[in-house]
C-alpha cells in the first residue's frame, strides 16, 4: 500500500509541477510587431500617417466618376459584351436594383472613407501640437467629401459624429435626413475652410480653396434639390471667395488640362492623385493606386499613336457629341472620334466591342504609358481626376448667381468659360433669366462631359427624366441601398423609394 | 541442396510407401520474404502441431497426404495447406489488416480492433506499397470510406486536399495529422516510412479536442522489430507520364468556319475567305503537353533489432517532371529518417525518430487567364507556334484580346524555384511506474526553412497584359517551427470481467515562425542566371515598398482525460473530455471543453446470439461528442494597424497607416457535434468483413472569416476586412459502407476484394447577420458564382436555368423579356426560366444549378495472387459532383471546344447549344449550361507483379525479389469535358469552378522490390 501512496504522490507532483509551469498564462502571449489601433495618436506623425489612410479612399471614387457618367445620357456602358460588369450595364440602362455589385462598392468605399476620417477625429483630442488644426481640417474635408458623395448617391445616410461605426450600429443608428447630412457637410467644410492652408504643403492635399469650392458646391446642390434660394446665395458667396482670393485661373488651352503635364495646374481646385508605379489587380480595386476609370474607358486592344488600350467602357453617345456647338474647341479634346482618328492614322487598330458608338471619352482614356508603369496596365493609369476645376467653380457661381437674380455676375463667369472654350469672344451669351440659367446648364454639359458630373447635374436640376432613357422619376434620383445593407440593418434602414 | 535431395528422396518414398506418414519441413515468411518466428502450425482436426523457429523454419511429423495444415500468426491471415507429395513448403502469410486482434492507434493509446468503439479506418503499409503514392494523401483516395481526396492540380508537388465526412466550415477543412503522437504534416512524408494510417472520423477524435473537428489522421511510422536480423529493403520504380486528358477543341478549318459564321451572324466581314485549305492547324495541347515525361523513385530502408534495441533507417529520392513545361515544372524530394527504440530498463522505454525532408519545386502559372493550359486550350489552331525565324509566334491583339499569349513562349519565359528543408521528429519515454500504470511523455517537433524565388523577365508579347518592361526578382525566406509536448498517464486494471483503462494528461502546442520577402529590380542581362537580389541594382519608385515580413506565435494548452471500460469484453464504453485554451481567441473566450462518449456492444459474444454459422463477429457502435476548431486567421479579436494606407502627394506614393481586420472580441471556438452509429461484422468464416456507419456532423458556431458585414464599418477599405464571426451552422450527414472479402483458395491462389462507398449530404442550417455568403469567380465581370445559403449545400452554384433555345422571334415574343440581363434576345439564344414568375427575367431569377459536393464516392480495390504473379487494381468513383466550365475564353477569336459544332444554326437545329455570334447576347451569363456533371470513375492503379523463385533467391541471400509493371490513372470514365473531374480548389465557397485544372498525369511504370 505504501508503494501506491508514493506513486500517487509522484504523479500528483509531476502533474502539478506541469500545471503550474503551464497555466493558461501560456496562451497569454504578446502580439509582436503589431500596433494596436486603439492606442495610437501619440505624436504628430501618427496623426499624419492616419490621414494618409483617409486620403486613400479618394482613389476609389473612380467608380463614382465612371458610373456618374454612364448613368447619364452622356455615355453607354460598353464593355466586352452586354454582360460585362452587369452592375455598370444596369446603371447605364437605368434598370439597376438593390442587387448591384458596383453600387455596393461605391457605398462600401465611401463609408470606408468616412470611417477612416472618423478614426482620426475620434482621437482628435489625444494630444496637442502645433499644426493639429490643419490635420483635423484635412480629415474633416475628407469626411465631407465622402459624405457628399454618399448623400448624392443614396440620400439619407447613417452618421455617428466624430466616432467610428461599430458592429451593431447598422441596426441602431438611423439614416439621417438629407438636410442633416448637408448640415454636417457644411460644418466640416466651414471648419476646413477656416483652418486649411491656402497653399498645400504637398501637392494633392486639400486646400482652403478646395474646401470653399466644395462648400459652395454642396450649397448649390442642396439649393437646387430643395429650391432654397438662400442656399444659392450661400453657394454664390463661397464660390465668389474662391474666385476672389485663391488665385486660380482657367488654363488657356483646354487640351492641356487633361494631359500629364496639365496635372495640378492653375485650374485645379481639387484633384484626386493617381500614379502608375504600383501594380494592381481586378479582384481588389480599392488598393489600386492608378485611375481604374481610365483603363476601363480605353478602346479595346488599341494599337497606335498617343493612346493605349482599355476595356471599352463609358462610350460617348451621339447625343453628347452633337451637343457641342460648332467651333467649340472642347469637342476635339472631349470626344475621340475613332473613325476620324483611324483615317488620320491608318496604322491604328483596335477591337470594336459592345455598344460601339465610334466615340471614346478622350479626356480620360489611357495615354501612351511610361516604361516604368506597373502591371496590370489597364488598372494603373496615372491620370489624376480633376475633381473640382476652376471652370466648375465659375459655372457653379454663375448658376448660383443666376438663381439669386444676379444675371450680370452669372453672365460674367459663364462667358469667361465660353471665351476659353471657343478661343475668342464671339460666342458670348447675353441671355438673362431662365434662358441664362438654361445656358449655364448647357455649358456645364459640354464643359464637363466625360468628367462624371452629368448625372447629378440632371437630377438636381430636375431634368433627368426628360434626358435619360429609362429614368424613373421619384426613384432614380438616388440609387438603392445595397440589398445586403437592408438585411444587415434588420429593419433599421428602409430602402429608397420605389426600389 | 539438402532439402531438395530430401524431398526427392521423400517423393520416392511417398510413391512406394502408400499411406506412409510424411514429415513436412518448410519455412514461413511474410509478404516481404522475411521469416516469421513463432507461427503456429496445427494439423486440422488433430492435436498435432508445431511452431516455427527463429528463422521461420518448421518440421511437422506424422502427417498424411490429404490432411490440412493450418498456419496462424497474430496479425496475419490464417493459411490452410493440404498435404500433398510436396514435403518442403514455403508458406507466405499475408498481413491481416482486418484481424480483430490488430492493434489500432486511437490517440494517446491503442486498442484492439474488436474493442474500438469509434468510426476508425486503417490503411496499411501494404496499401501504400501497392499504390505507391507520390504524396501520402493519395493513399486515402478510394481506400477509406468517408474520406474524399481532391487535387488542386496535377502539377508535380501540388497540394492535395483531404476532406473527412464532407466540408463543414468556411475556414480550414483540413484534418489534423498526428505523426507518432505529435502534430505533423502528412503531405511531406515519404510513403515508404509509414506503417499505418489511421483515420478517426467521429467523436473518437475528441481526445484531440481543439484541433480535431475536421477529423484526425494518425500516422504510425515504421520501427524495427525486436530480435530480428537486419532487414534491408530496396524499392525503385521508373515511369513515364503523359496527360490523362486532352480537351476536344476545334481544328483550324473547323475554327475558321465557325468564326466566319459568328462574324456573319454579328454583321461583320468574315475573317477567313477561304476555309478549304486551312487544314488542321496547330494542336496547342500537343505542343504544351510532354510525352514520356519521366518520374523516378528510389527508397532504401534498413531495420532490425536486438533484445532491447530496435532501429530503422531509411532514405528516399523522388524526381518527377511535369507533363507541362518539362523542366520548368517539377518536384524533387529527398528524405532521410532514423528511428530508434530502446528498452532502457524493464520499466523505461524510449522511442525516437527524426526525419529530414528536402524538396524542390518549380511551377508554371495555373488557373485564371495567366494559365499556360488555358492559353493552350483557347489559342486559335490557325496560329503557328513558331514564326518563320523560329521564334515564338507573337499572338495578335484585336479580337483575341490582350490576355492570350503563346503558351510556349509563356513556358519559356517562366522562371521560379522553391526549396524547402525540414527536420521533424519526436522523442518519447514510457515509464511503467507499476503494474498497469504507465507514464508517457513525448516531445515532437517540426522545423522548416524554405526559400522561394521567381524571376519576372523583360518580355514583349506584343502589347499584351503580360508584357514586362522592368525585370525583377522576388525572393522569400520562410521559417516555420512548432513543437508539441505531451505528458500522460495510463492506468489499466483488469478485475474479473471488468477492464478499465484510464488516461489523463496534458498537451502543449506552440507554433511560431516568420517570413521575409523582397523584390529586386533590373536584373543584369535579363537572365535567370543573374536573377538574385544581390545583383539587382534597380530601385523601385519612391513610396513602393519592395520588402515585407510577417511573424506569428500561436499556442494551445490542453488537458484531457479518458476512461475506457469494458465488461466481459463485450460491453464497451469510453468517455473523454478535453479542455483547450488557444491564442486564437481573446480574453474570456480562450477556453473550450470538449466532451465525448462512445459505446460498443459485441452482439456476437452474447449467448442469445448462439453459434451462428454465417456471422463470426458482430459489433454495434455509437458515439457522440463535441470537438473544436480554431483554424482561423490570427489575432482576430484585436484591432491592428495592418490595413493599407497609400496615397500620392507631390507625385510620389506616400504610405500611412490604417486599421486592418475589424476585430471581433467575442470570437470563440467553433464546435463540431459528431454523432455516429456503426456496425462491424465478420461473416463467412471471417472472410468477409463489413463496416457500416451512419453519421451526422453538425458544425455550430461556425467561424466564418471575413463574413460580410455592413459597409459602414469600413471593411472594404484597402487592407481591411470583415471580422471573423461565429455565425453559422452546417450539417453533413451520410452513410458509409465498406465490405472486404479475403480468401486464400490454396497456397497458390488468393484474392481480396474491397469496396467502400460514402453517401454524403451537406446542408447549411444557419447563417447569422447575412442571407448568404458568396465566393468564387466566373468569367470576367460576372457576379460571384458560388454561395453559402441556408437550406442549400455549402458552395452551391447560383445562376440562371435555361429552358432550351429560342427557335424563332415568336418564341422570344411569347417569353418574358430577358433584356435586363444585358441584351435583347435573338433566335438561337438561350431561353431562361422565369423562376419567380414575375414575367421578367432578371437577377432575381437565379437559383441552385448544382454543387461541387459528390452525392457519393466509392472505391473498389481488387487483388489476386496466383503463384508468383500478383495483380491489383484500385478504382475510385465520385458521383453527383458538378463543376463549372470556366476555362473557355470570352475573346471572340479564341478557339472553342468541339461541342460548339452542334450549335444552333437555324430553327429546329438544336435546343442545347446556342448560336455563335459576335453580336451582343446574354448566352454567357452563368447558367446550368456551364455546369457539368463531373461524376467520374477512375482506375487509379493497375499493377502486375512477378516474384522470383524464392528458393533460388535464398541462395544469393535475397528474401524477396519482385518486379512489376504498373499504370496510374490509366482510365478515367466521365462525361465531363474539362481536364480533371477530380480536381478542386478546395475552397468551401468557390470550389468546383474549373479554370482549367492541370490534369492528373497518366503514368506507366516498372519497378522492383528487393528484400535482403
Amino acid at each position: 500500500m505504501k508503494k501506491y501512496i508514493y506513486i500517487t504522490i509522484t504523479i500528483v507532483a509531476v502533474f502539478s509541477a506541469l500545471t503550474i509551469s503551464c497555466t493558461d498564462d501560456f496562451v497569454e502571449r504578446p502580439v509582436e510587431y503589431s500596433i494596436d489601433s486603439e492606442n495610437y495618436f501619440n505624436s504628430e506623425s501618427e496623426y499624419e500617417s492616419a490621414l494618409i489612410g483617409a486620403y486613400d479612399l479618394l482613389q476609389t471614387t473612380f467608380v463614382n466618376v465612371l458610373m456618374g457618367e454612364m448613368a447619364s445620357d452622356n455615355t453607354l456602358a460598353g464593355g466586352n459584351s452586354p454582360t460585362d460588369v452587369p452592375g455598370y450595364q444596369q446603371v447605364d440602362d437605368m434598370i439597376h436594383t438593390s442587387v448591384n455589385t458596383e453600387v455596393k462598392k461605391l457605398w462600401d468605399w465611401m463609408f470606408a472613407g468616412v470611417q477612416r476620417s472618423n478614426y482620426i477625429l475620434e482621437f482628435k483630442d489625444n494630444i496637442n501640437f502645433e499644426g493639429k488644426n490643419q490635420i483635423i481640417a484635412e480629415a474633416r474635408f475628407l469626411r465631407a467629401y465622402y459624405h457628399f458623395e454618399l448623400v448624392k448617391w443614396f440620400g439619407p445616410i447613417p452618421m455617428k459624429g466624430d466616432k467610428r461605426f461599430a458592429p451593431g450600429d447598422e441596426t441602431s443608428i438611423p439614416r439621417s435626413p438629407v438636410e442633416d447630412v448637408y448640415a454636417a457637410i457644411y460644418e466640416d467644410l466651414i471648419f476646413a475652410s477656416e483652418n486649411l492652408n491656402p497653399i498645400p504643403s504637398q501637392v494633392g492635399r486639400a486646400t482652403r480653396g478646395a474646401a470653399l469650392a466644395l462648400l459652395g458646391k454642396a450649397y448649390l446642390y442642396e439649393a437646387s434639390y430643395t429650391n432654397q434660394i438662400e442656399k444659392y446665395g450661400l453657394a454664390a458667396a463661397k464660390l465668389q471667395d474662391v474666385i476672389d482670393s485663391e488665385g486660380y485661373s482657367l488654363v488657356e488651352d483646354f487640351d492641356e488640362i487633361f494631359e500629364m503635364a496639365g496635372e495640378n495646374g492653375l485650374e485645379s481646385v481639387f484633384e484626386i492623385q493617381y500614379t502608375d508605379v504600383e501594380g494592381g489587380s481586378y479582384g481588389y480595386m480599392q488598393a489600386i493606386e492608378g485611375n481604374v476609370a481610365v483603363g476601363f474607358a480605353g478602346p479595346n486592344s488599341y494599337e497606335g499613336p498617343f493612346f493605349t488600350a482599355g476595356n471599352n467602357f463609358n462610350l460617348p453617345t451621339q447625343k453628347i457629341v452633337d451637343a457641342f456647338e460648332e467651333d467649340d474647341l472642347r469637342k476635339a479634346v472631349t470626344i475621340l472620334d475613332m473613325d476620324a482618328w483611324v483615317e488620320e492614322h491608318p496604322e491604328v487598330t483596335y477591337t470594336i466591342q459592345n455598344e460601339h458608338t465610334g466615340y471614346f471619352n478622350r479626356k480620360y482614356i489611357p495615354r501612351k504609358r511610361s516604361e516604368d508603369a506597373a502591371a496590370d496596365l489597364k488598372l494603373t493609369n496615372p491620370n489624376n481626376y480633376r475633381a473640382i476645376r476652376y471652370a466648375d467653380v465659375l459655372l457653379m457661381a454663375a448658376e448660383a448667381y443666376s438663381k439669386s437674380g444676379n444675371d450680370a455676375k452669372a453672365l460674367l463667369y459663364l462667358n469667361e468659360v465660353r471665351d476659353r472654350a471657343f478661343g475668342d469672344q464671339d460666342h458670348r451669351i447675353t441671355f438673362t433669366g431662365s434662358n441664362l440659367y438654361n445656358a449655364i446648364l448647357a455649358e456645364r454639359r459640354v464643359e464637363f462631359a466625360g468628367e462624371g458630373l452629368r448625372f447629378f447635374d440632371l437630377v438636381r436640376t430636375g431634368r433627368a427624366a426628360q434626358e435619360i432613357d429609362g429614368f424613373t422619376a421619384n426613384k432614380n434620383e438616388v440609387f438603392p441601398l445595397p440589398l445586403e445593407e437592408i438585411q444587415f440593418a434588420n429593419g433599421n434602414w428602409s430602402q429608397n423609394q420605389n426600389y | 541442396m539438402k532439402p531438395l535431395l530430401l524431398s526427392i528422396f521423400l517423393c520416392f518414398v511417398g510413391i512406394f510407401g502408400y499411406a506412409q506418414n510424411y514429415e513436412i519441413k518448410g519455412i514461413v515468411v511474410d509478404t516481404n520474404g522475411e521469416p516469421l518466428p513463432g507461427v503456429s502450425i496445427v494439423v486440422k482436426n488433430t492435436l498435432k502441431g508445431a511452431s516455427t523457429g527463429f528463422d521461420g523454419d518448421f518440421i511437422v511429423s506424422n502427417v498424411q497426404k490429404g490432411e490440412t495444415l493450418v498456419f496462424s500468426y497474430l496479425g496475419y491471415s490464417n493459411k490452410e495447406i493440404v498435404v500433398s507429395d510436396n514435403t518442403f513448403l514455403k508458406v507466405t502469410l499475408d498481413e491481416d489488416t482486418q484481424s480483430l486482434d490488430e492493434v489500432i492507434v486511437v490517440g494517446y493509446g491503442t486498442q484492439k480492433k474488436r474493442e474500438v468503439t469509434g468510426a476508425v479506418s486503417v490503411v496499411s503499409a501494404k496499401t501504400l506499397e501497392d499504390l505507391k503514392p507520390i504524396k501520402m494523401e493519395q493513399a486515402l483516395q478510394g481506400t477509406v470510406s468517408g474520406v474524399n481526396v481532391t487535387t488542386t492540380s496535377g502539377a508535380p508537388g501540388a497540394d492535395i486536399n483531404i476532406r473527412i465526412r464532407g466540408i463543414a466550415t468556411n475556414g480550414e477543412n483540413k484534418p489534423l495529422t498526428i505523426i507518432d503522437g505529435y502534430i505533423g504534416d502528412l503531405s511531406l512524408l515519404n510513403p515508404s516510412d509509414v506503417e499505418t494510417i489511421t483515420v478517426l472520423k467521429d467523436a473518437q477524435a475528441a481526445i484531440y479536442g481543439s484541433a480535431a473537428a475536421n477529423g484526425v489522421i494518425l500516422i504510425t511510422t515504421k520501427m524495427g522489430k525486436k530480435n530480428a536480423k537486419a532487414k534491408i529493403s530496396y524499392n525503385t520504380y521508373f515511369g513515364f507520364q503523359e496527360t490523362s486528358k486532352k480537351i476536344n477543341v476545334l481544328n483550324a478549318s473547323e475554327y475558321a468556319a465557325l468564326l466566319n459564321e459568328a462574324y456573319v451572324s454579328g454583321g461583320d466581314p468574315i475573317p477567313y475567305s477561304n476555309v478549304s485549305d486551312i487544314g488542321r492547324g496547330t494542336d496547342w495541347q500537343d505542343e504544351v503537353f510532354g510525352k514520356g515525361v519521366p518520374i523516378i523513385s528510389h527508397d532504401l530502408s534498413m531495420s532490425g533489432g536486438s533484445e532491447k534495441i530496435t532501429y530503422a533507417v531509411s532514405g528516399s529520392h523522388l524526381d518527377q517532371e511535369g507533363i507541362v513545361g518539362g523542366n520548368k515544372s517539377g518536384f524533387l524530394r529527398n528524405t532521410a529518417r532514423i528511428s530508434l527504440g530502446a528498452e532502457l530498463s524493464d520499466d523505461l522505454k524510449l522511442k525516437s525518430n527524426v526525419t529530414y525532408t528536402y524538396f524542390n519545386r518549380k511551377t508554371l502559372p495555373e488557373g485564371g487567364n495567366a494559365s499556360v493550359l488555358l492559353n493552350a486550350v483557347n489559342s486559335p489552331s490557325t496560329l503557328a507556334p513558331y514564326d518563320s525565324n523560329g521564334d515564338y509566334t507573337v499572338f495578335p491583339l484585336g479580337r483575341l484580346g490582350n490576355e492570350m499569349i503563346n503558351p510556349l513562349a509563356q513556358i519559356a519565359n517562366n522562371y521560379n524555384d522553391y526549396n524547402f528543408k525540414k527536420l521533424n521528429g519526436n522523442f518519447g519515454l514510457d515509464y511503467t511506474i507499476m503494474e498497469g500504470l504507465v507514464l508517457s511523455s513525448s516531445m515532437g517537433f517540426n522545423t522548416s526553412n524554405s526559400e522561394g524565388k521567381s524571376f519576372s523577365k523583360i518580355v514583349d508579347y506584343g502589347g499584351k497584359v503580360f508584357d514586362v518592361s522592368i525585370s525583377s526578382v522576388n525572393q522569400n525566406a520562410i521559417n516555420n517551427n512548432d513543437y508539441s509536448f505531451d505528458l500522460y498517464a495510463t492506468y489499466t486494471k483488469e478485475l474479473n470481467n471488468h477492464k478499465l483503462v484510464g488516461t489523463i494528461g496534458n498537451t502543449i502546442f506552440k507554433e511560431w515562425g516568420n517570413g521575409l520577402y523582397a523584390t529586386g529590380y533590373d536584373i543584369p542581362n535579363n537572365t535567370w542566371s543573374n536573377a538574385d537580389i544581390s545583383l539587382a541594382n534597380g530601385a523601385p519608385a519612391p513610396g513602393v515598398i519592395p520588402v515585407g515580413s510577417y511573424n506569428y506565435d500561436e499556442r494551445r494548452l490542453s488537458y484531457f482525460g479518458r476512461l475506457q471500460y469494458d465488461f466481459k469484453g463485450k460491453y464497451l464504453l469510453s468517455a473523454m473530455i478535453r479542455r483547450d485554451a488557444s491564442t486564437k481567441f481573446g480574453p474570456g473566450n480562450k477556453v473550450g471543453y470538449f466532451p465525448s462518449f462512445t459505446a460498443g456492444w459485441i452482439l456476437s459474444d452474447e449467448n442469445f446470439f448462439g453459434k451462428s454459422t454465417v456471422v463470426d463477429f458482430m459489433k454495434l457502435r455509437a458515439s457522440y461528442g463535441t470537438l473544436g476548431n480554431d483554424q482561423i486567421p490570427t489575432n482576430g479579436y484585436i484591432s491592428q494597424l495592418s490595413g493599407e494606407a497609400t496615397y500620392v502627394f507631390d507625385g510620389e506614393l506616400i504610405n500611412g497607416v490604417a486599421t486592418g481586420q475589424i476585430p471581433n472580441p467575442d470570437l470563440k471556438w467553433e464546435e463540431a457535434r459528431k454523432f455516429d452509429v456503426g456496425l462491424d461484422m465478420k461473416i463467412l468464416d471471417n472472410k468477409v468483413n463489413i463496416v457500416a456507419d451512419y453519421f451526422i456532423d453538425t458544425r455550430a458556431d461556425l467561424l466564418i472569416p471575413a463574413i460580410p458585414t455592413s459597409g459602414i464599418l469600413g471593411s472594404a477599405a484597402p487592407g481591411a476586412s470583415s471580422p471573423t464571426i461565429n455565425a453559422g451552422t452546417v450539417k453533413n450527414s451520410g452513410f458509409e459502407f465498406s465490405i472486404d472479402y479475403n480468401n486464400s483458395f490454396s497456397n497458390d491462389f488468393s484474392m481480396s476484394v474491397g469496396y467502400n462507398v460514402t453517401f454524403l449530404k451537406n446542408e447549411v442550417l444557419e447563417i447569422n447577420g447575412t442571407e448568404f455568403i458568396e465566393g468564387g469567380v466566373f468569367s470576367i465581370g460576372q457576379p460571384a458564382p458560388s454561395r453559402m445559403e441556408v437550406g442549400q449545400p455549402i458552395g452551391y452554384f447560383y445562376g440562371y436555368k435555361t429552358d432550351g433555345i429560342f427557335q424563332n422571334q415568336a418564341e422570344i415574343d411569347a417569353h418574358p423579356s430577358q433584356a435586363d440581363l444585358g441584351a435583347e434576345s435573338a433566335p438561337g439564344d438561350f431561353r431562361y426560366v422565369d423562376i419567380n414568375n414575375d414575367n421578367i427575367i432578371d437577377v432575381n431569377d437565379r437559383m441552385n444549378i448544382g454543387d461541387p459536393i459528390p452525392k457519393a464516392t466509392m472505391g473498389l480495390n481488387l487483388q489476386f495472387n496466383y503463384k508468383a504473379l500478383d495483380f491489383l487494381m484500385y478504382t475510385f468513383a465520385s458521383v453527383g459532383n458538378d463543376m463549372v466550365r470556366n476555362y473557355e475564353s470570352i475573346a471572340i477569336d479564341a478557339n472553342n471546344l468541339n461541342y460548339t459544332l452542334d450549335r444552333w444554326t437555324g430553327e429546329g437545329t438544336t435546343n442545347s447549344s446556342p448560336r455563335v455570334t459576335t453580336a451582343a447576347s446574354t448566352n454567357n451569363v452563368l447558367s446550368n449550361y456551364y455546369v457539368e456533371d463531373a461524376s467520374y470513375l477512375r482506375i487509379q492503379n493497375i499493377q502486375l507483379g512477378y516474384s522470383l523463385n524464392s528458393e533460388v533467391l535464398e541462395k544469393i541471400g535475397i528474401g524477396k525479389l519482385r518486379i512489376y509493371a504498373s499504370g496510374n490513372n490509366l482510365f478515367t470514365f466521365t462525361k465531363y469535358k474539362g481536364f480533371d473531374p477530380g480536381a478542386s480548389s478546395g475552397n468551401p465557397i468557390g470550389g468546383g469552378i474549373d479554370d482549367g485544372f492541370y490534369p492528373i498525369p497518366k503514368t506507366y511504370m516498372v519497378g522492383l522490390n528487393i528484400n535482403f
